[in-house]
């Protein structure tokens, strides 16, 4: 199929950028989205053009590094998958396709359509683990029994691949969706529940400092949310946050 | 003369690590702060190993050419992780994960490391549950396990089919600790491109800052190199796009030795390749093995009405069907390992029973299991006499409940819906059991060069058997490097910082730099991939499942040419100091496209059939692979020389003490 | 947010049940009712305590939430080229701070409409015309006293009586005034000097004319209907408003589980569907009356 890509080129952090077109020809509808961009760029390296960097790596969902604003919606028109997911046959031929970065101030562009998104990682930094040294000596694992349901749901909130895409989809560029998570999955296991109340608070100051917005529960997260990672993990964490900053 | 001393401690195979660990110098939690340790790769070795150093007290450097150390591809590993922990109660021990590791290697790995290997595998079960990896249980609360390949105990730990996420993101959070804590400094897109050695040590490295393009030096006392396995030498490979042999290749260049190159293992359970453009290859979890059966149709005609569509595979019978796993190893049947079940389905595929256009697939078929849990869910919910309809419905619960995400995954890869119509799988490269040659202490050839994880050689011989990986990963990170480098670095307590102003640093970064330069001049008319692609064509045709002197010989020469046409006519559009993906990606085709010549001269170099290396003139009467203790009983290493092309093979002989060498078989 | 905008829902369901009286009691009876109910919500302590809450709620809604706007348009300094957030949330939610505007600026000009009034004004008090036989002299042949139907203005007292009110007596230059009114509702006994009662102010009329098209006794209002047509267009924004705030406030204080996800999400809708119409219909009943 022919398609028409208007695709924001940034040169650098600094300058301005703009949406520019490329047409692209011969794109196969089992082709994933990131093949088509591999076609692209292909084409404009042998055509003397610089392509267009993008981040992407495990290609097959999990690591969340991939990331683009596809026709108005984070990882494009398809549900639960990230872009290096998205299949080529869920468009038209003859559509026009919008790339855009990840939009959010705690993701500035570095180039073209790759963001940071370090702040993340600080947000982790200020509190996303349970603080047990490596050594091993540690309790034997099923000494603490943990109810199946608690385990599956921790999981689920686990299963956070941090690509990005709920701050990228809520219109107030929140990071509540995936700051919820680890806070959930930690939560929710006897091993994470002792150092909760400082976990929450000091990762939702991180989050507020790296200037995400604020939740204002409209769910979009939720929707675009590759992983599926439910509001569920928002209350649970609104609610942690009570508990800690009013007992603590 | 080998230059190769193995370091494996004295005494009986059981009390080898803890005596070991008992006679090894400690350095002093004071001195600690003193030192400084740069790891290379934040995957599950090189995490787990940056979390456990700083946590020790030393400071840590960790480098990942990703956007964060969360995204390592670790994380992509989907099964779970073998421990001896023997919960089920099934005769698991210490001893026998230890003796299925080494059988499943074929017998080429060193029976000390994989003790070692299988007596910590239950103290990381322990730890990954403190820190919070929210593993599988049952409805009494307690761990849940699943079996594996070319086993026969269930000892494998997962978290649905995404278990390497998981420990990944227990081992990022215990850097994340360590990271806001300032123990460790986290370096993200951040690529190395040389180590530095000062008087015969591993003295620091040159890494490439991909965002602007700088080059900048780090020093430190030791170097731990993390940085996964080289399948992407293939083009085509469940690997995440970026990974690379880069890091590898540079200490191998600089004197650490290659060990076993050839050694690749080719997943039977991807799904196959569908186009000219792919550009990698997706995994569909072993685990789907405990359920799925694998099969062709019986028939060639049958094949032929599938690939024209008049037939669809549910239309064809129970005898019509070919469950040749099942029907060529009765015992294991469709949990062979995965060398085994990967080279069957080539036999059926080049015979041409193959399911898809290209000929290249087999089914793998979940009908009969849904059935089964469809009647044994029945019985636990009182269904009184239960329909056809019921029975799927509720065995479809089961099957989803198990694999859902697999499923969806596969679904969303395919447009199949894998509920209704067998899956189409097919062999794909996945793990690399070669790498830089370690001792006992997991140091290279070259002093304070340490290599953990997929990047070494050690533990899984000619072919890794399922869920091993992961628990090799993390019990180099987390239990065995973290004593062994304190052994070496007892010596640098009144070093001092290592000075980044020295001739060696100086030349180290000229050497990237021209290095860089040269790529960016060619300025030819092709791209990187272009170049990646024939390599692993070149590669998958004739260093792949099967391997036969005539075709390593031409590969050869073919990978030759492709270098040399590579450093004549590749194209990198912009410059070296600015985010440049196409640079990032020269400078580590570049390097596969040496490392792919050295798998060649391996392969053609071992005559013999062993796991995941099959030379088609090794095999048994009825096409079973056919080892040859007496002659290739040993560790393949190689040395370079200079030039590519003239490696210098090193051996160390294998010594099997404690285990009889046999002839494996699965039947 | 939440916290207030839960209370302000609870003000909403007293509001309404107040208004109520409007439609659902008729003649003297509701115009009683309701400047009673007037009197007692300007005048309880109890109520006072929590109409400053109310105020406060509404001003802190409304900072806050302009506060939180004000980051959250700091937190994506550039929009996207293609945008297609109707996918993925709903309309209301999205844009609650237009919504929540609109609903202030409704407030604000309801209250200059009658809580400003109510409170600082000195309203017609609650009178009622009622028909007596009065003496209005001696007849000079019987020398019987002549009794003549009058027509008397009585103010409705806050105790709950009909006392004579001043005007209409002097007019009918029957007697001197017996009272005289003070402060806007106090009657005083214009001869004692002492205050016998205080009248009811009556709003009840107020909202009558305001929405009321030439009801009798009352002064006509040719606005009446722009009035009726804005107060229920905001209506309809206050019930957006509270299509995405009511659930949401939940899930803001974590009271949102999944087991009663469903439940909160329906009684949000109910909610923001029904109170709004109840409102609403009231002023359109008035109009048509």
């Amino acid at each position: 199929m022919k398609l028409n890509l208007k695709i924001w080129r940034q040169n650098g952090p600094q300058d301005k950028g703009e949406m520019k077109t490329y047409p692209i020809d011969g794109v196969d509808g089992d082709m994933s989205f990131l093949e088509m961009m591999d076609m692209l760029n292909n084409q404009l390296v042998e055509s003397g053009e610089s392509p267009v960097a993008f981040d992407h790596d495990c290609r097959e969902g999990i690591c969340g590094m991939c990331s683009l604003y596809i026709n108005g919606e984070a990882h494009g028109p398809d549900r639960g998958v990230t872009t290096c997911q998205l299949h080529m046959r869920k468009f038209n031929d003859g559509d026009t396709i919008y790339i855009e970065p990840w939009r959010a101030k705690a993701f500035p562009v570095i180039k073209d359509l790759v963001v940071d998104r370090s702040s993340f990682d600080r947000i982790m930094n200020s509190g996303g683990f349970v603080s047990v040294n490596t050594s091993g000596n540690t309790v034997d694992a099923n000494s603490i029994p943990i109810p199946k349901d608690d385990a599956d749901k921790a999981f689920e909130a686990a299963t956070c691949i941090g690509c990005g895409a709920c701050v990228a989809s809520c219109k107030n560029a929140s990071a509540m969706l995936f700051v919820s998570a680890k806070v959930s999955q930690l939560s929710l296991l006897p091993q994470g529940k002792v150092e909760a109340k400082e976990r929450v608070l000091n990762m939702v100051q991180t989050m507020d400092d790296e200037g995400f917005g604020n939740c204002t529960n409209t769910g979009a997260c939720e929707v675009e949310c590759p992983k599926g990672i439910s509001l569920e993990n928002i209350a649970r964490m609104n609610r942690e946050y009570l508990k800690g900053a009013l007992t603590k | 003369m080998s230059v190769l001393d193995s370091k494996i401690p004295e005494g009986p195979i059981d009390r080898k690590w803890s005596d070991y660990k008992n006679k090894i110098r400690l350095v002093n939690p004071a001195n600690k702060r003193n030192i400084d340790v740069i790891v290379v790769g934040t995957g599950l070795a090189g995490g787990s190993a940056a979390a456990s150093l700083a946590e020790l007290g030393y400071n840590v450097k960790a480098f990942c050419f990703q956007d964060s150390p969360r995204r390592a591809h670790s994380i992509a590993a989907q099964g779970g992780i073998n421990a001896a922990k023997n919960y089920q109660g099934d005769g698991d021990s210490v001893f026998r994960l230890f003796y299925d590791t080494v059988k499943g290697g074929d017998y080429r790995s060193r029976e000390a490391n994989v003790h070692r290997l299988a007596e910590v595998s239950a103290s990381i079960i322990d730890q990954c549950v403190a820190q919070g990896v929210p593993f599988a249980r049952d409805y009494g609360g307690l761990l849940d396990n699943r079996s594996f390949g070319g086993v026969l105990v269930s000892r494998t730990f997962y978290a649905k089919g995404q278990t390497g996420q998981q420990l990944l993101l227990g081992a990022y959070s215990a850097m994340s600790r360590q990271i806001g804590k300032g123990k460790i400094r986290m370096y993200t897109r951040h690529e190395m491109q040389e180590l530095v050695v000062v008087d015969g040590k591993a003295r620091g490295i040159i890494a490439r800052n991909s965002v602007n393009g700088e080059l900048e030096r780090h020093s430190a006392h030791a170097v731990v190199i993390a940085s996964g396995g080289y399948g992407n030498v293939f083009f085509l490979s469940t690997n995440a796009m970026g990974s690379n042999v880069s890091a590898n290749w540079k200490i191998h260049k600089k004197g650490a030795q290659f060990a076993n190159p050839c050694f690749t293992q080719i997943h039977p359970t991807c799904i196959p390749v569908s186009g000219e453009n792919q550009s990698k290859l997706t995994l569909m979890s072993e685990s789907l093995r405990n359920d799925g059966r694998i099969w062709v149709p019986k028939n060639i005609e049958d094949v032929e009405a599938i690939k024209q569509g008049t037939k669809k595979p549910t239309d064809l019978t129970e005898d019509e069907r070919d469950y040749y796993l099942e029907r060529r190893y009765p015992s294991f049947g469709n949990l062979v390992p995965r060398d085994v079940a990967s080279r069957a389905a080539k036999e059926r595929c080049d015979a041409g029973y193959g399911v898809n256009a290209t000929g290249e697939a087999v089914y793998l078929d979940f009908a009969a299991a849904i059935e089964r849990y469809g009647k044994e869910q029945a019985h636990v919910q009182h269904v009184e006499s239960p329909t056809a309809e019921d029975i799927y419905k509720l065995g479809k619960g089961v099957v989803e409940g198990k694999y859902g995400n697999l499923f969806q995954m596969y679904y969303k890869i395919t447009d199949d819906n894998p509920y209704e119509t067998p899956m189409k799988i097919y062999p794909a490269v996945h793990y690399t059991m070669g790498g830089v040659w370690v001792d006992y202490n997991l140091m290279s050839t070259i002093p304070g060069c340490y290599v953990a994880g997929e990047a070494n050689f050690s533990d899984h011989g000619a072919n890794r058997l399922g869920a091993s990986a992961l628990m090799q990963g993390l019990a180099d990170g987390y239990f065995v490097l973290p004593y062994t480098i304190g052994d070496y670095l007892a010596d640098d307590i009144r070093t001092g910082a290592i000075p980044t102003d020295t001739t060696e640093f100086d030349e180290a970064e000229n050497a990237v730099r021209s290095h860089l330069e040269r790529l960016i001049d060619v300025q030819g008319t092709k791209s990187v991939d272009y170049f990646h692609k024939r390599l692993g064509k070149v590669m998958w045709n004739n260093v792949g499942m099967a391997r036969n002197e005539k075709d390593l010989n031409s590969a050869i020469l073919e990978i030759q040419n492709i270098r040399n046409e590579f450093y004549s006519n590749v194209r990198i559009p912009g410059k070296i100091d600015e985010l440049n993906p196409e640079l990032e990606k020269a400078g580590r085709v570049a390097d596969f496209l040496e490392l792919g010549e050295l798998m060649a001269i391996d392969a053609l170099s071992r005559n013999e059939s062993c796991g995941g290396h099959f030379r088609e003139e090794s095999q048994t009467p009825e096409g079973e692979a056919q080892r040859k203790d007496d002659e290739y009983g040993y560790v393949a290493s190689w040395e370079y020389s200079g030039n590519p092309s003239e490696p210098k093979l090193h051996k160390e002989d294998l010594v099997f003490e404690n285990i009889k060498l046999v002839q494996r078989s699965y039947k | 947010m939440a916290l207030t905008g839960l209370f302000l829902c609870l003000f909403l369901v007293g509001h309404l049940l107040g208004n109520l009286q409007l439609i659902f009691i008729t003649g003297e009876e509701g115009k009683v009712a309701f400047n009673e109910y007037a009197y007692f919500m300007t005048h309880n302590p109890a109520v006072k305590v929590l109409s400053y809450l109310t105020y406060f709620s509404i001003l802190f809604h409304a900072i806050d939430g302009l506060m939180l706007t004000i980051q959250n348009k700091k937190a994506r300094p550039t929009n996207y080229a293609m945008n297609k957030p109707n996918t993925n949330s709903s309309t209301p939610a999205r844009y609650m701070a237009i919504l929540g505007t609109v609903v202030l600026v409704f407030i604000c000009t309801h209250m200059v409409n009658f809580w400003a009034k109510m409170h600082f004004t000195n309203m017609p008090l609650h009178t009622i015309t009622k028909s007596i036989e009065a003496p209005v002299g001696q007849d000079p042949t019987t020398g019987q006293p002549v009794v003549k139907e009058l027509e008397v203005d009585y103010v409705y007292t806050t105790n709950g009586q009909y006392q004579e009110s001043k005007v209409s007596l002097a007019e009918m230059n029957y007697s001197e005034e017996k009272y005289e009114i003070k402060k806007g509702t106090m009657l005083y006994d214009k001869t004692s000097g002492l205050k016998v009662a205080e009248g009811l102010k009556d709003l009840h009329s107020q909202v009558m004319t305001f929405f009321g098209q030439d009801i009798k006794g009352l002064p006509s209002n040719s606005n009446a209907l722009l009035y009726v047509i804005l107060y229920v267009l905001s209506m309809a924004v206050l019930g957006f408003h509270l299509w995405h705030g009511f659930s949401s406030a939940f899930q803001t204080l974590g009271l949102r589980s999944k087991k009663y996800v469903g439940a909160i999400s329906m009684a949000g809708k109910l909610f923001a569907v029904i109170i709004p119409a109840a409102f609403a219909i009231i002023p359109i009943l008035i109009y048509l009356a």
